[in-house]
């Protein structure tokens, strides 16, 4: 891959220019290579080297738009692509606020999201690793009996777009990552949790970090039961809070109010969550791994702050929601190769309040600490708003941490939920999607056990 | 797809520096989508996706790479990228010699959705979408998808297989909102088939859509569930999903060699009430999880995983067979050319049993009656599962009453499967899912008769 030297954008500029009169073309293309190893036993139980690129073509003529991919840089197939994206526009119907995005004058942060030294680091020292990681996670507890799969995995990404609107953007940023999944097992019984480190140079990355985190998530569940049915205190680790806040930024997302699928709609203005919380989406933050100077669409990310002190502030926007919401994109344009670009956020993070995370455990006198949720995908409804989810975790007695849970659910609203959190933690986490969370607080909650 | 002299000379690039088995996956892969929504089109678009994975077997190790350059220098890099991997210090030249096998397809395909109009596709959005809202006056959005893709695959290897299957799947989603005093509902249903557009001429999709909004008005007026332990009845083909997560993950010898399953060592033991006889079927004419070849080449096959309560088998890929001495069972699948096969499941149902499911209903004084389960996960090691409530009612006095909220259900595999007291005949497959198993989602096809299960947690407010 060149240095600074977008030759990707070279190949963006020349699709886009292909329009004809009349004729919207924007091209996004992007280009990838991966490396993954996986341990097991002490042996390599696969190493993967891939290198993908593609590209997405979008065309918008009298206010139709169509949108064709193909999963290779290949001229022939990309001639095709946009072929296909125009015969798709005939099919589309007229929409006023169709419309690629123009610039819109926002400065580009200056965020430097390339790992210069990762491309590299010789397979061998990864491969080194991996293996090092299921030793560790091994050597660490009597209890742990076992690793399901030790995991190196790095990948260095570049992504284009160009408009024949006037857009030309080039970005590029790299990761890489340690997982390993350790099972512990005690008296008959087996559990399976995985630890992580990220980073974006390897030397970023904890060993130590990823085996602890996957031992000590395994063990302290040994000897979990299903607990009573009951009302109490749920404290959410700063992922847990993450993962919930992520559903929320599909609430706030200006597609889903457009389109009647936001409980938030109409509600700018009002208080949605508790005073205490305040969070925001700033993908030029660069602690966030969800980092990015441009959004889908080519537009400079921002700052969008989303609730504060628990009133709405707006929503997040592409061009085509932002012009139809009578404002502007919010560049949170969202996509891959193969879709249109859609809204999302890319760096949600919740503002750190007051109190570590023992500090915050300690104010709680009958409560569960939530460590896992199941069920996200099936129990949430962003709509409705309707929340169901499985729960593990320990019981929490007079501030301390007690017996591990299982088998037990957690059932609310998410808009009673944000109203009700209690507590907000200055432990800021920022966790491997991007999203930074801390320990929430939330009392009376129904548990549903035995 | 690819020339049999480059197959033949990738297979041998890729095992020049040692290796026991090289196999290369090609694919080609053309899909159609468009998007009805907010009352009207809103999208079409179309993808082409192709390339081959090349993978090196040698003991426990496997190298992969994969390309999307078709062409022979794309495919010797990709080749020795596979082998450098992979290698074992040993190699020379090796002689490939492959035989073409011809695997029969669980049903043919009448209309290719290349040979259709678009139009004609967009047209099936707008009625749903008229369908939809004319449900009610409460349904206040609609959201109608149409999806198809046809799916190329070559799979060789220095065995010296050689085989191919052209897969066809067409799909159809309705998603409905309707709006009340107590906020907004969905309802969504779908219809997914492994055939071409001939799938409109059995189904129709007015029904699809009036299911949709049906679901999201009942859910208007629906209580909130119950919490706690109950009775749970399930019914006919509203939840497979239960079975493809309390046990079926569980049965996958991948996750059983490496000690995660609750379920390894039990071959041969009860492991649920003799009623129960649980399959995998690849070869189910039609169904979402069907195919004539497996991933890595085997031929789809019907595995019995439970027999009349006994468990008899789990399933299997290339790479665990081999490690086992065993036959294959045509379990090894991968989302794409991009990913490595593991051991996954295709369409997973119970066979009928002898209840009367109305009697199953009146046996039951208070409990929860699930009509339509949503997706689901497992945690493979210790067994407990969640699974969403689509579409619930109360049972009260024996009967079924009034429609409740969505909520998930929650238990654990083993204990579930074994405390089954009633299995109905009146079986029904469900509706396509997709399966998630490490970053990777393959489509996959349930089934189940009327069933009870006299405990199982429900995570509602009420």
């Amino acid at each position: 891959m060149g240095a600074a030297n977008p030759e990707l954008l070279d190949v963006a500029a020349r699709i886009a220019e292909m329009a004809g009169p009349g004729e919207q073309v924007e091209a996004f293309v992007a280009r990838s290579t991966s490396t993954s190893v996986k341990a097991y036993g002490g042996e390599v139980e696969s190493l993967t080297q891939a290198s993908t690129a593609g590209v997405g073509v979008r065309v918008i003529v009298d206010h139709r738009e169509g949108f064709a991919y193909a999963g290779t840089l290949d001229e022939g197939v990309v001639l095709e692509a946009l072929a296909e994206a125009r015969d798709n526009a005939t099919f589309g119907e007229p929409d006023d606020f169709n419309g690629l995005a123009t610039p819109d004058g926002v400065e580009v942060a200056d965020l430097d999201l390339w790992p210069e030294h990762l491309a590299d680091v010789p397979t061998a020292d990864k491969v080194a690793m991996a293996l090092e990681l299921e030793q560790a996670t091994l050597g660490r507890d009597p209890r742990v009996t076992g690793v399901r799969v030790a995991m190196f995995s790095d990948s260095l990404g570049e992504g284009a777009v160009a408009t024949s609107t006037g857009i030309r953007s080039w970005g590029r940023a790299g990761m890489s990552y340690l997982m390993v999944q350790a099972l512990a097992h005690h008296e008959g019984e087996t559990q399976i949790e995985a630890g992580l480190s990220v980073g974006r140079e390897v030397t970023d990355l904890s060993i130590d970090e990823a085996a602890g985190d996957a031992v000590l998530r395994a063990t302290r569940l040994l000897g979990s039961t299903k607990p009573s049915t009951q009302r109490l205190t749920l404290v959410l680790e700063p992922r847990m809070a993450a993962t919930i806040l992520s559903i929320v930024g599909g609430m706030v997302n200006g597609e889903a109010v457009l389109k009647g699928r936001s409980p938030f709609a109409d509600r700018v203005g009002e208080q949605v969550a508790s005073p205490l919380l305040t969070f925001v989406d700033d993908p030029t933050d660069p602690r966030s791994l969800g980092a990015e100077a441009h959004d889908g669409e080519g537009l400079a990310c921002r700052r969008n702050e989303l609730v504060s002190d628990g009133v709405l502030q707006g929503f997040l926007h592409n061009t085509y929601t932002g012009r139809r919401s009578g404002t502007a994109s919010t560049g949170s344009a969202q996509r891959g190769i193969a879709s249109t670009p859609g809204v999302g956020a890319g760096a949600l993070a919740v503002a750190p309040g007051a109190g570590t995370h023992e500090e915050v455990l300690g104010t709680v006198d009958h409560g569960l600490f939530v460590t896992s949720m199941a069920g996200l995908h099936s129990g949430v409804n962003p709509v409705s708003g309707d929340f169901s989810v499985g729960v593990e975790g320990l019981m929490i007695k007079g501030g301390q941490l007690a017996e591990p849970i299982r088998e037990a659910t957690i059932a609310s609203t998410l808009q009673r939920l944000l109203l009700d959190i209690s507590h907000v933690g200055a432990d800021l986490e920022w966790l491997p999607d991007g999203s930074g969370g801390v320990t929430l607080v939330i009392p009376d909650i129904a548990l549903s056990g035995a | 797809m690819l020339d049999h002299d480059l197959i033949q000379r990738t297979l041998s690039t890729a095992l020049r520096t040692g290796g026991e088995l090289a196999e290369i996956f090609v694919e080609d892969k053309a899909s159609s989508n468009a998007i009805f929504d907010d009352g009207k089109v809103e999208n079409l678009s179309s993808g082409r996706d192709r390339g081959a994975g090349i993978r090196v077997i040698v003991g426990d190790t496997t190298g992969f790479a994969h390309t999307a350059d078709l062409s022979p220098t794309g495919l010797a890099e990709a080749a020795e990228a596979a082998g450098a991997a992979a290698r074992s210090g040993g190699g020379g030249v090796v002689e490939v010699a492959l035989t073409r096998q011809d695997a029969p397809r669980p049903n043919a395909i009448a209309v290719l959705p290349e040979d259709v109009a678009k139009a004609t596709k967009v047209d099936l959005l707008r009625r749903a979408d008229a369908t939809a809202r004319g449900a009610g006056s409460a349904i206040t959005q609609v959201t109608a998808r149409y999806g198809d893709s046809r799916r190329r695959i070559l799979i060789a290897n220095s065995d010296g297989l050689l085989t191919e299957d052209d897969q066809v799947r067409t799909l159809f989603t309705v998603m409905a909102v309707a709006s009340g005093d107590t906020g907004m509902q969905t309802g969504y249903q779908s219809l997914g088939r492994t055939v071409g557009f001939e799938l409109f001429d059995s189904y129709d999709v007015d029904d699809i859509a009036r299911e949709a909004a049906e679901r999201a008005l009942l859910k208007l007026a629906a209580r909130p569930a119950p919490s706690g332990t109950l009775p749970v009845v399930i019914g006919p083909g509203g939840g497979g999903v239960l079975f493809h997560e309390a046990c079926g993950h569980g049965l996958e010898a991948d996750l059983v060699a490496k000690g995660a399953s609750v379920f390894a060592g039990r071959v041969g033991e009860r492991v649920a009430d003799p009623r129960i006889t649980l399959v995998d079927d690849g070869t189910m004419a039609e169904e979402w999880g069907a195919f004539a070849v497996d991933d890595e080449g085997s031929l789809a096959q019907r595995n019995v995983l439970i027999e009349d309560g006994i468990l008899t088998d789990y399933m299997y890929d290339l790479l665990r067979s081999r490690k086992e001495g065993r036959s294959r069972s045509g379990n090894g699948r991968r989302q794409s050319y991009k990913h490595l096969p593991m051991v996954r499941m295709t369409n997973t149902y119970v066979l009928a049993g002898p209840d009367e499911p109305d009697d199953i209903i009146a046996g039951t004084p208070d409990g929860v009656y699930v009509a339509h389960l949503g997706g689901g996960q497992v945690n493979t090691a210790t067994g407990d599962f969640v699974f969403g409530m689509t579409e619930a009612y109360l049972i009260e006095g024996g009967k079924i009453t009034e429609p409740i909220r969505e909520g998930n259900l929650i238990g654990n595999g083993p204990a579930v499967l074994a405390s089954i007291d009633a299995v109905g005949h009146d079986f029904a497959m469900g509706s396509p899912g997709m399966c998630g198993k490490d970053g990777q989602g393959v489509p996959v096809g349930d089934g189940v008769p009327t069933l009870r299960v006299p405990a199982l947690t429900v995570g509602g407010t009420a």
